[in-house]
């Protein structure tokens, strides 16, 4: 074969598989046009009944359940981010007793699947009282986001030159304002990968919702939808309509900062 | 790559301790204060839990009414109960839908880069990674309407190529609807395995390729010579990402097919939430949670072990 040919056959792999991710996606936005009350998924585009989206939201009850998710996005993100950046720090510019021990076992949050301790969270939880409120999703996605987020944040911080942070050091400066005046702006591009990355894993969780949640004003995105499936199981516009409301948030985000979500995912995460 | 980049950089601190290089910052107790937060976090919401779930696998209990003390009945029935283990069965019968499709998929287009250079991966690798950021309740939805037996794209296309004898209820059949689900994963993770193997072949040194070539290697000894030892590093991230994927496959199981039809689909990670939430069998549900870690741990460690010997 030349060197031509085997480009082209290049290419035509890389164009089958492309295409076969593409279908089910466009599919979906297909189906989510078409007409209401339409028999077949993926069919023949009879207009485009925009509508769709606006019957499916009110139906559906998609904007409480957007609601909920934002505010444990927004909450889970913003606790895991200074957490990690501030535990980073320390494992990353600081010696002190027990920090291997310590970080290893943060280590174990990555691999552990919470699969594994549903159960005796919810029964904690209960005991607490937590069930059925919004912390009850909150800080358990804390608590395993930051323990990825340290990590990330540690590799960032061992980087870090260190002759900055003496001459911050000689010029009296607190390791508190070092931390957030002198080194953390090196770090902008760590942190918004982390970012996106909790993000994600925040919008999308869905076994904890189902396990923690019964009130159906806490519910978050991806519950509702599994909600709005079961009552709603002929009409494929609407659900579909669903569907592409609950993924869109984050496939904004990773159209716009898709480096990020691709470098984090694979050099740094072995989470799920 | 967590494991491999952690163990690297404990050497390096011990030598630069030995250098006697003082870290910066004030007394190093203060350390302590800036982990807190995040661990006490953890240790409250995540290992605390699991250390639970570790204890409460050892009874007998509804989650009602007192538990009763068995000791490791319930790891037992892991091992001896037909339906637990017929649900590990079926997880590992998704490692290959979800691991080793996507990785024979990665590994032949890598070859097939490896033997000529293309422009515009940018493009690619932007679709081609776009089912790992959907939420998978979204993705099962999506492929409930593609596998669909009335109206479903699958059957619709069969029907429409003079095919539809071939038509049936995917997710509805004892046989069918395993690999149905795993194809779904398949879906979601070739991407990934294609975008990590092709920026890897690209760090191979063309001089190996050049000898190789010299030495008169064809294109199939060129691949298992050169460019699979050379995406060593690659295999082993794709392979954690995807085993972890895989066994902890919930999300689709719970939405496409709720373990059945007859059990048929069954999973782990869907007997935990069935048998602790819908049955009352919360021990039980505990051991299956532990050993669903524990299995998780011991491959990701192993895959870790066969990247690090490879590298040597």
């Amino acid at each position: 074969m030349t060197v031509r040919r085997e480009q082209y056959f290049t290419y035509l792999l890389l164009g089958v598989f492309s295409l076969i991710a593409l279908v089910p996606i466009v599919g979906i936005i297909f189906t989510a046009l078409q007409q209401q009350g339409s028999l077949s998924s993926f069919g023949q585009p009879d207009g485009l009944h925009f509508g769709n989206f606006a019957d499916a939201w009110r139906e559906g009850n998609f904007a409480s359940y957007l609601k909920s998710s934002a505010i444990v996005v927004v909450a889970v993100v913003a606790f895991s981010t200074v957490f990690s950046i501030m535990a980073g720090y320390a494992f990353g510019m600081m010696r002190f007793r027990g920090s291997s021990v310590l970080f290893y076992v943060l280590l174990l949050g990555l691999m552990v699947p919470l699969e594994a301790f549903i159960v005796p969270l919810y029964y904690d939880l209960r005991d607490l009282n937590l069930t059925d409120t919004y912390w009850a999703l909150i800080w358990p996605q804390v608590g395993v986001s930051t323990a990825f987020g340290t990590f990330w944040m540690r590799a960032f911080f061992s980087s870090v030159p260190r002759s900055l942070v003496e001459a911050a050091r000689l010029d009296g400066s607190s390791s508190w304002h070092t931390l957030w005046r002198v080194v953390l702006p090196l770090g902008r591009p760590a942190v918004l990968t982390m970012v996106v990355l909790i993000f994600m894993w925040t919008w999308n969780e869905f076994l904890l919702a189902l396990v923690m949640v019964s009130d159906e004003g806490l519910r978050t995105a991806p519950l509702g939808l599994a909600f709005f499936q079961g009552r709603n199981t002929t009409d494929f516009a609407l659900l579909a309509a669903g569907a592409v409301i609950v993924a869109t948030p984050v496939v904004l985000v990773y159209v716009f900062l898709q480096r990020h979500f691709i470098r984090g995912m694979l050099t740094g995460a072995v989470k799920g | 790559m967590a494991a491999p980049a952690a163990s690297l950089s404990a050497p390096a601190a011990r030598r630069r301790a030995r250098v006697g290089e003082r870290p910066p910052g004030e007394p190093r107790r203060v350390a302590y204060l800036y982990i807190l937060p995040g661990l006490a976090v953890f240790v409250a919401f995540v290992l605390l839990p699991l250390i639970h779930a570790g204890w409460i696998s050892l009874f007998r209990w509804d989650g009602i009414t007192p538990g009763e003390w068995v000791a490791f009945e319930n790891y037992k029935a892991v091992f001896t109960d037909p339906d637990l283990r017929s649900a590990f069965a079926h997880a590992l019968v998704l490692l290959i839908f979800y691991a080793g499709l996507p990785i024979v998929i990665g590994l032949l287009l890598a070859a097939a880069m490896s033997r000529a250079p293309v422009r515009g991966l940018a493009a690619f690798r932007t679709i081609l990674f776009l089912p790992q950021v959907i939420a998978l309740v979204v993705v099962a939805v999506m492929w409930r309407m593609i596998y669909a037996p009335d109206g479903g794209l699958i059957n619709g296309t069969l029907e429409k190529i003079g095919l539809g004898a071939l038509a049936q209820d995917w997710l509805g059949s004892f046989t069918l609807a395993l690999p149905a689900v795993g194809l779904i994963g398949t879906w979601v993770m070739y991407g990934l395995a294609m975008v990590l193997f092709t920026a890897g072949v690209q760090k191979i040194p063309q001089s190996l390729y050049d000898a190789a070539r010299v030495d008169g290697a064809g294109p199939v000894r060129e691949f298992f010579a050169v460019t699979l030892p050379g995406l060593r590093a690659e295999i082993a991230v794709a392979l954690t990402l995807t085993t972890i994927a895989a066994l902890r496959n919930f999300d689709l199981v719970y939405i496409t097919t709720r373990g059945g039809p007859g059990g048929s689909t069954s999973v782990p990670a869907y007997v935990v939430y069935d048998k602790a939430f819908k049955s009352g069998e919360v021990g039980g549900a505990s051991a299956v949670g532990v050993c669903l870690a524990a299995a998780i741990f011991v491959l990701a460690f192993a895959i870790n072990k066969f990247a690090e010997r490879g590298a040597r």
